[in-house]
């Protein structure tokens, strides 16, 4: 396992007080927390801001911790000395076995000591959550997903380590981003007899190639071109459930949105589909094709600039 | 233990009200007080008329566990979460006009500062 530099990751000297470490945390938890920031990584970055966080702040660990000395280096392969552990007792810190399970291999080696679950009171086992991106596909046809899921478990010796597991879900036909699945039975095992929890699983899908995904309904950029824009048409247009002709209104522009009822998401009542015109110019990349631009130039009467009065 | 190749079928929680407060209120490691407070201030709208026949849908789910986690990780009481809450939907909303738009959203907030 790796070795992890607290100070550093708080950017903080090791001679740091209680305050100055609880403002840099502070500061970096408002920065990166995944609820307020959108760049990538900033829940792993978060999670890492809050175990050095969990560590420093406790005085007990932050001793612990300082003991390992100062000649380990972020990320240095890391083994705890043998006689780890000896003459410190931890008590419980401010994370919950839910949040510890999320902190790293070299936390839960040296403070992996967590029993919170013995003492919860609740009646259930715990809920568990997690996302799960899918194919935008799957919505339309339902599916299957594996995903994998690190959960704590309490083993043998009532400690709570993490335990990976794979299963498969299935993906109903109709789903759409931000619903929830809901697996009775498949959270935390429940305390003395009493029943698990629920998984939950957060429906996210996958950036499309083609469609933007808004609720139930679907927007596609579709390309045509001007005599078809000028003069009307009928165009190909794929949709998630295959190839549709559309037509195209004679004088459409650039923007214009048509709008394919019922060919979004399937549901009661089913999603649209928007297909927004993008006119797109041939290039003038042959003499032909320059000849036909040079004709246009001289015989239609065309001043894109009207409006602009010049 | 679960073989891997069992397949698991579960209920979509989506905009119909399936979740009771109860239901929510462990989904989001909380009491059910807490969501009462939620729906108090106007955070959660559930369907029904009383407390016992609360029925809530995803979104709530979503929201009432973003509330948690910023109540827990800032410190923050309900109010100040729930104008949190307000503000982040608004920039949500307006990232995905930009998307859709077709402008590099982290271009135009010039969030590449990292």
């Amino acid at each position: 396992m790796e070795y992890k530099d607290y100070y550093n990751t708080l950017g903080v000297e090791r001679t740091a007080t209680a305050d100055e470490i609880k403002t840099a945390y502070r500061k970096l938890a408002r920065k990166h927390h995944p609820d307020v920031s959108k760049e990538p990584g900033a829940e792993v970055r978060f999670k890492e801001i809050g175990e050095a966080y969990e560590v420093l702040q406790d005085m007990e660990k932050r001793a612990a911790y300082d003991q390992l000395g100062t000649r380990w280096r972020e990320g240095q392969e890391f083994t705890p000395p043998p006689e780890w552990g000896a003459g410190f007792e931890f008590t419980q810190g401010g994370a919950s076995a839910t949040e510890a399970a999320d902190f790293s291999d070299f936390f839960s080696s040296l403070f992996g000591n967590f029993s919170r679950h013995a003492e919860s009171t609740h009646a259930h086992g715990e809920d568990h959550h997690a996302k799960i991106f899918i194919p935008l596909e799957d919505a339309f046809r339902g599916g299957t997903q594996t995903l994998t899921l690190r959960a704590p478990q309490v083993n043998a010796q009532g400690r709570p380590e993490l335990r990976e597991r794979s299963l498969n879900v299935q993906i109903p036909k109709g789903v759409r981003e931000g619903q929830h699945i809901r697996l009775a039975g498949q959270g935390a095992p429940g305390i003395k007899g009493t029943s698990p929890g629920d998984l939950y699983l957060e429906i996210h899908f996958h950036p499309h190639r083609l469609y933007h995904v808004q609720g139930r309904d679907l927007s596609l950029s579709l390309p045509i071109a001007p005599w078809e824009a000028a003069l009307g048409a009928t165009a190909k247009a794929p949709t998630p459930n295959g190839v549709v002709e559309v037509k195209i209104p004679p004088g459409s522009r650039s923007g214009r949105k048509l709008r394919l009822k019922g060919r979004g998401i399937p549901g009661e009542p089913a999603g649209d589909l928007y297909l927004i015109l993008e006119v797109v110019l041939p290039q003038a990349d042959s003499a032909r094709a320059q000849e036909i631009y040079h004709t246009m130039a001289k015989e239609l009467a065309f001043n894109p600039r009207q409006a602009l009065g010049v | 233990m679960e073989r891997p190749q069992d397949i698991f079928t579960g209920t979509v929680v989506g905009d119909e009200g399936v979740l009771s407060i109860d239901e929510l209120a462990r989904a989001c490691g909380a009491e059910s007080q807490w969501i009462i407070e939620l729906v108090a201030i106007g955070i959660l709208e559930p369907e029904g008329p009383e407390t016992s026949s609360w029925r809530f849908h995803a979104s709530d789910l979503t929201c009432a566990r973003r509330v948690a986690r910023l109540q827990r990780d800032f410190d923050a009481n309900l109010d100040a979460a729930a104008v949190m809450i307000n503000l982040l939907e608004q920039i949500e909303q307006l990232r995905a006009h930009l998307t859709q738009a077709g402008l590099d959203v982290d271009e135009a907030f010039g969030s590449k500062d990292t």
